[in-house]
């Protein structure tokens, strides 16, 4: 498959018409066009773990995705966490039944708003970095000088990242969900008078495997969802500097839009 | 036979033709440059060389093998023939000079680490970078970027080189060394180098013939003693806009 592509049509659209078909047909275009990127990607995830040079290139990528976004992740959970005790708590107040505040904070986590926190940081941070880097690869003739060399650029750059953020997504989607329960816990005993021991008590009584499981594939989705975006995005800059912005700005956007829309299927599928 | 052979080649890009009818072809072991004022489309016919695009209509031959329309395995041996050096070098900014050099043989080929060694060092050797062989591209100049892109280019042995304005944005002396370069390659390996260049002195006196496009048109192929004396209108306006770019 290759990645420097030519624009579909040579001429000029003669009409509006043809214009807004054009576009259309350019849309369904570019979806298929991610599609290829990513079955082909995992296609190569073997030999990404087995070639030595590749299998630095996704140590390198885990890193990036899974230890370099850890503060922002932890911040970020850890206050969701704490907004939703608060928010939960001060109702549950009303009606006495602040016992049930664990369960509340834990079954909205590991449900929806750790998955969910998990995909909007790794889009922000990793999903926007990737797209800018291989923006830039592209309109600097790096990508164009791979394919001329005949190394894949599928295989060598978009592989290792797409794995790496099916890897790391779940994990950091766990760890949203233990931050964030922990938030709702200081919460819970600083400002609503509960007991810390009560709370986790009651947080972990409430969680069952299927929350959990349906918690990770929602992460691991995710995850696929941003590697798959931010590399076609990457991979289909144009026109210099303000190509490599527009598709990093794009790859956040369709990225947090799929992650929505993606993020309300499996709930309706896995919770009728 | 001719090694490389355009036929009729027109390439349009939104209606536009940037190459329009242009057809030349080049011996093996010639070095042809090719010059023209900007926008003309020489990156472009480059560019055809190696399927990064692909002509309206018409016919590009490296070889006997049609590059437009062959086989995805044909391609990758073509492609394994030619060395491509970009206007910036196109080096991986996150590897070494010398892991960038190394890169075609480590993913291409089945030799072991000592001959890779061994082959990145000539190849550097050959291009005066041995000294930077450690440094990652941002650390060194932009001559040195080109060279270690050609190093690259090398580096497979190809019998085909294409150069994409390798001395643009580069002071006078470095870009003698850049010319040296590429007669001395051409020289000694007997590879056969198209060099799209706006430094026409540089061209005089590395090339074998000198091919003006203008308007995706090839206008006059010459060798460069009569190329300087052409009676063409259109190369006699060429040669005089860079003289005037140069007083």
């Amino acid at each position: 498959m290759t990645i420097v592509r030519e624009p579909i049509w040579d001429d000029a659209p003669a009409t509006k018409l043809q214009g807004f078909f054009r576009h259309i047909t350019q849309f369904l275009s570019s979806l298929g066009w991610a599609a290829r990127i990513l079955s082909i990607s995992i296609f190569y995830f073997p030999s990404v773990i087995v070639r030595k040079d590749s299998r630095s290139q996704l140590f390198n990528q885990l890193y990036i995705t899974g230890i370099r976004t850890l503060p922002v992740i932890t911040v970020v959970s850890l206050f969701t966490g704490m907004i939703l005790a608060l928010q939960v708590g001060l109702e549950l107040r009303r009606f006495n039944q602040e016992i049930y505040l664990g369960a509340a904070v834990m079954i909205s986590l590991i449900r929806e708003m750790a998955p969910f926190s998990c995909g909007m940081c790794l889009a922000a941070c990793v999903g926007s970095a990737i797209a800018a880097e291989l923006g830039t690869m592209k309109v600097n003739d790096e990508v164009a000088a791979l394919e001329i060399m005949s190394i894949s650029p599928i295989r060598y750059l978009a592989s290792p990242r797409i794995l790496a953020l099916v890897f790391m997504a779940p994990l950091l989607g766990f760890f949203c969900c233990i931050i964030g329960t922990v938030g709702g816990g200081v919460v819970g005993v600083t400002q609503l008078g509960v007991d810390f021991e009560q709370y986790m008590a009651s947080a972990i009584s409430i969680a069952d495997t299927k929350d959990l499981f349906v918690g990770l594939l929602k992460a691991l989705v995710f995850g696929i969802v941003i590697g798959t975006v931010s590399v076609s995005e990457g991979f289909g800059t144009e026109v210099g500097a303000t190509g490599v912005g527009r598709s990093t700005q794009r790859s956040v956007i369709v990225s947090f839009l799929l992650i929505l829309m993606l993020g309300y299927m499996i709930t309706r599928v896995c919770y009728r | 036979m001719s090694l490389i052979k355009f036929e009729n080649v027109v390439k349009k890009f939104n209606g536009v033709a940037v190459l329009d009818g242009l057809s030349f072809d080049v011996e093996k072991g010639e070095v042809l440059a090719l010059v023209g004022p900007s926008g003309t489309g020489k990156s472009v016919t480059l560019k055809h060389l190696v399927r990064l695009l692909t002509p309206t209509s018409g016919k590009i031959t490296v070889d006997g093998i049609d590059v437009s329309s062959c086989s995805s395995k044909e391609l990758t041996h073509i492609r394994s023939r030619i060395g491509y050096l970009f206007q910036g070098g196109a080096l991986l900014a996150w590897m070494s000079v010398a892991e960038n050099v190394a890169l075609p043989l480590r993913e291409c080929t089945n030799l072991k680490d000592s001959e890779i060694d061994e082959k990145v060092a000539a190849a550097l050797a050959s291009v005066e970078l041995s000294a930077a062989a450690e440094k990652l591209p941002s650390e060194i100049s932009g001559g040195m970027q080109k060279r270690a892109g050609l190093a690259r280019a090398i580096v497979r042995e190809s019998d085909i080189v294409l150069y994409d304005e390798p001395t643009s944005g580069l002071d006078p002396v470095t870009s003698v060394t850049i010319n040296r370069l590429i007669k001395k390659l051409n020289k000694e390996l007997g590879i056969t180098s198209i060099v799209v260049t706006h430094d026409l002195q540089g061209a005089l006196n590395i090339a074998d013939r000198i091919l003006l496009i203008k308007e995706g048109k090839a206008i006059e192929c010459s060798k460069p003693e009569e190329f300087v004396n052409s009676q063409n209108p259109a190369v006699k306006e060429f040669l005089a806009a860079m003289k005037g770019e140069i007083v």
